[in-house]
């Protein structure tokens, strides 16, 4: 992608870890303004992320739900769709895995795993394919349907909960916990048994999950014949059109494929952590995975490492605002939201300067050899 | 057809080097990144005169026209105006310095009338209706000087290509400009449009005004100027008198070497039909007709060209006939089959299988996607061919191989099958495109504008391949804006206008005049 001659690790890891310093900085200002010592607040955050095995297992877990709902926003993107529905979708995508784990919960969980996928699958794409045939049937542009879509998804969750799914004889608007054979196995219990002793966390066998499909949306993107007529259909549609591809299937697959990426979040969530289906599950993860697309450049294993740095700070974050009481949650948020706008919205404003600083470089070192 | 230099204006030469020079150009250098755009360019245009650049795409003309307009900066050298060095930061500055220019797209509101148009980015007064009112005035005065008449009160939108590129020029002059840029000013006139913009050239130059005219088009060189510099690579490679030089030479300074201008080709021998296209009529989005009741046909080892100014249903017969497009009646048949017929909706993909090669008009839109490495691009349309692919994933080593034989069938460079397409310069991509669709071996071959933004070189290449084609016996529609191009390469010659054919005749009676007239619709008991 780089069209100005840079080296690749430039664009690739300079670029976004000089936005990245650039918005710690901002953030450490905020925290002065508070009265508090930056110096403490970041080692408060870094360790509350890093510092043990449980806390690295909650940052993982983190990881975890954001590489999907990222992946989502990718996929769509490679199409020139900007999919804002992950969070609808994912909690679709829940439905579908409460109605499994609920009716065939007994089974082991290997067993229930694939088809406990396969419900978030079906039910997350389902709600991302309607926005996609109404854009390319009917011309609807997706950004507003899904947005809209993300509000008929928490309506009829709610519903369903507080009417339908309720576990009988509570008050509390969740189902019934799944039976304890489905449940996917935690990483603490699979290291104790290999004699690793760490303190609980909610870090569970979908993280490997999470990283088959990074890989999986690798292949079927630049790999695969629909994968190119998905990426032929984004970067050029007449000429999508020129070489027989229809765009509008290519745009109904894409969104299907983003949402029922999205979707996946709820194995996480709700199969590998809570265990049973209650409101607001995915807590935002939606949203945030377009931050960590874009940072991420819409390749897969930018989206991991996007992901990583967005469940560390997720997780540092909620330590910080419990070690620094006055930093209460909401500044949390703060820095969130400047390395948002820094390696997101603002990606580009350093690009310039280090595209010259090469450049310059560049240009000085045949006259150096010269004298 | 023009010959060398029997129409070349006599230049007004005679007044030697030491004429007043309206704007010169000293040691100007320009780099993007790698790509060195301007070398050291010293170029020097004498006042009252018509001063030609030429060059092929990527020889830096447009960079180091647009450096002079402000665009870009140089990044050395200097810019003197009568003289004087001055600073030209942005088209503000070379605006204030007497210098205007006539873009290849034009820069014009389409829902404003002339006047606003004309105004725009000079109403000075607080109330835009004092503005107008002031500017009435001096543009009737400057359309009196000049002989550019355009009606004050007309709408862009509705005006003829022509007259809206003359009020490019008014804008022009009505901001004082003393030298006039004009960048390709050619491309989307009929050849009876172009007359007249070289006679408003020439009444500018009577008036004391310094034109400058980029253009890769040789004739209009040798019609129009006193001088021509010409660029090669970024750099100047010379300066010559345009009475003193012909087009032959000025070819060969272009491109570095000899180049034959001229299509050397045998007589064709027309086989049987191979496209048949009965009372095909095409509408557009908003229902207006684009296509009426047309009805040709092209035989096999034949070029059939079709002329016409761009817009004249040209694109809609070509995206009707792949199946980009749907229509409303008639019927198309490849090789007595029919494969189309109205109302049909239709697969590019099919047809494609059926033997239909394309190459469409505009690479950029349609024919390759710049963000995909070459061989991605070199396999678009025939993607799911099950050469390239395995059960589940593509076979990129065959993917890429594929690419490597087409790069070298067509020479394009660099052959390198994971360069992305955007990196390619203009005539490789062409170059790419054409081999991805002839290397197939398709019984009709569409071809629209297949030398658009191709250097000379390759041109040359490029004819030299479709000649080939049709000497193997393959039918060829070709459509193209340059009506050179056409009288070269094409066997028969069907003119359009407005959606209907309104003239056929074989190329060796065709001439530049009666094809001219019938591309503007005067038919010739009409004229």
């Amino acid at each position: 992608m780089t069209g100005d001659g840079l080296p690749r690790w430039v664009d690739l890891a300079l670029i976004p870890l000089v936005n990245l310093l650039v918005a710690l900085l901002l953030a450490g200002v905020v925290v002065l303004l508070v009265g508090e010592n930056p110096w403490e607040a970041l080692k408060a955050l870094v360790w509350g992320a890093f510092g043990s095995w449980d806390q690295i297992g909650y940052t993982l877990f983190y990881t975890t739900s954001l590489v999907f709902t990222g992946l989502a926003v990718a996929v769509a993107f490679h199409c020139g769709l900007f999919n804002i529905g992950g969070e609808g979708q994912a909690l679709i995508g829940g439905l579908g895995v409460a109605l499994v784990c609920l009716t065939l919960g007994d089974l082991p969980w290997p067993l229930l795993l694939p088809l406990a996928i396969l419900g978030a699958m079906l039910f997350g794409g389902f709600w991302a394919f309607v926005p996609g045939y109404l854009q390319a049937e009917r011309g609807s542009h997706t950004v507003i349907t899904t947005i809209m879509f993300n509000f008929l998804a928490a309506i009829l969750l709610n519903y369903l909960l507080v009417e339908v799914l309720i576990e009988p004889g509570q008050q509390v608007p969740q189902t019934a916990r799944f039976p304890d054979a489905g449940h996917l196995p935690y990483a603490h219990e699979v290291l104790r048994a290999l004699g690793v002793r760490t303190g609980p966390s909610p870090l569970n066998v979908t993280f490997l999950v999470a990283l088959l499909a990074a890989g999986l949306v690798w292949l079927f993107l630049w790999r695969s014949r629909w994968g190119y007529e998905l990426r032929s259909t984004g970067a050029n549609e007449q000429a999508a059109r020129y070489g027989g591809i229809s765009p509008g299937r290519s745009i109904m697959l894409a969104m299907a494929l983003s949402g029922a990426l999205a979707g996946l979040l709820a194995i996480n969530e709700v199969m590998g952590s809570q265990h049973r289906l209650m409101l607001g599950f995915s807590a935002g993860f939606g949203f945030t995975g377009i931050a960590v697309a874009l940072m991420g450049r819409n390749h897969p294993v930018g989206v991991i490492l996007a992901a990583l740095l967005f469940g560390a700070l997720y997780q540092g974050g909620s330590e910080l605002a419990f070690e620094i009481p006055t930093f209460t949650s909401d500044m949390v948020v703060v820095i969130q939201g400047l390395v948002i706008l820094f390696c997101g919205a603002l990606e580009n404003i350093f690009r310039r300067p280090i595209v010259a600083f090469f450049r310059q470089r560049t240009r000085e070192t045949p006259q150096e050899a010269a004298a | 057809m023009s010959t060398t230099a029997s129409e070349a204006a006599p230049a007004g030469t005679s007044t030697g080097r030491a004429a007043a020079m309206a704007v010169e150009l000293v040691g100007v250098d320009k780099s993007f990144g790698p790509v060195h755009a301007n070398r050291q360019v010293d170029m020097a245009i004498e006042a009252g005169t018509i001063h030609g650049i030429v060059g092929e795409n990527g020889a830096g003309k447009s960079t180091l026209m647009k450096i002079l307009y402000g665009f870009y900066q140089a990044d050395s050298g200097e810019i003197r105006v009568k003289g004087a060095p001055v600073r030209i930061r942005d088209p503000r500055d070379a605006i204030a310095a007497g210098i205007g220019m006539v873009h290849q797209h034009f820069m014009l509101v389409d829902t404003f009338t002339v006047l606003e148009n004309l105004i725009l980015g000079a109403e000075d007064q607080f109330w835009v209706r004092r503005s107008l009112d002031q500017a009435r005035d001096e543009l009737i005065a400057i359309e009196r000087d000049y002989g550019l008449e355009v009606p004050p009160d007309a709408l862009v939108a509705e005006l003829p290509v022509g007259l809206q590129q003359r009020v490019e020029i008014l804008k022009i002059l009505f901001r004082g400009a003393e030298t006039i840029i004009l960048d390709e000013p050619t491309a989307v006139l009929t050849p009876q449009e172009t007359d007249e913009l070289f006679k408003i050239l020439r009444r500018l130059k009577a008036e004391g005004k310094t034109v400058v005219l980029i253009t890769h088009k040789l004739q209009e060189i040798m019609a129009v100027t006193d001088a021509v510099t010409v660029m090669r690579d970024g750099a100047v490679v010379g300066r010559v008198d345009t009475a003193k030089t012909s087009r032959e030479q000025l070819a060969e300074m272009m491109v570095g070497r000899k180049v034959l201008l001229r299509v050397e080709k045998t007589p064709a021998k027309p086989g049987a039909p191979v496209l048949s296209v009965e009372g095909l009529t095409v509408t557009d989005e908003a229902h207006q007709p684009k296509v009426l009741d047309l009805s040709l046909e092209v035989r096999a080892g034949e070029i059939l060209g079709i002329a016409g100014v761009s817009g004249n249903g040209q694109t809609e017969l070509i995206e009707a006939l792949v199946g980009l497009r749907g229509f409303t009646d008639g019927e198309v048949k490849l090789k007595g089959q029919s494969i189309l017929s109205g109302y049909q909706s239709s697969d590019p993909r099919e047809l494609r299988h059926l033997g239909l090669g394309h190459v469409p008009e505009d690479r950029l839109r349609m024919g390759v996607v710049v963000g995909f490495d070459a061989s991605e691009t070199a396999i678009l349309g025939y993607h799911d061919d099950p050469a390239y692919n395995g059960r589940l994933l593509s076979d990129r080593a065959k993917v890429v191989a594929h690419c490597e034989e087409l790069m070298q069938a067509f020479d394009v460079r660099p052959a390198d099958p994971l360069l992305r397409t955007g990196s390619f310069s203009g005539g490789n991509q062409q170059k790419l495109v054409l081999a991805r669709e002839i290397q197939r071996d398709p019984a009709l071959l569409l071809v629209g504008q297949p030398t658009r933004g191709v250097d000379i070189g390759a041109i040359e290449f490029i004819h030299r391949r479709l000649i080939e084609m049709r000497d193997a016996g393959k039918a060829i529609l070709l459509v193209s804006a340059e009506l050179e191009e056409i009288l070269a390469l094409a066997d028969r010659i069907v003119v359009m206008h407005e959606g209907r054919i309104v003239g056929e005749m074989p190329t060796a009676e065709a001439d530049r005049r009666k094809i001219g007239l019938l591309m503007a619709g005067i038919t010739e008991d009409a004229a």
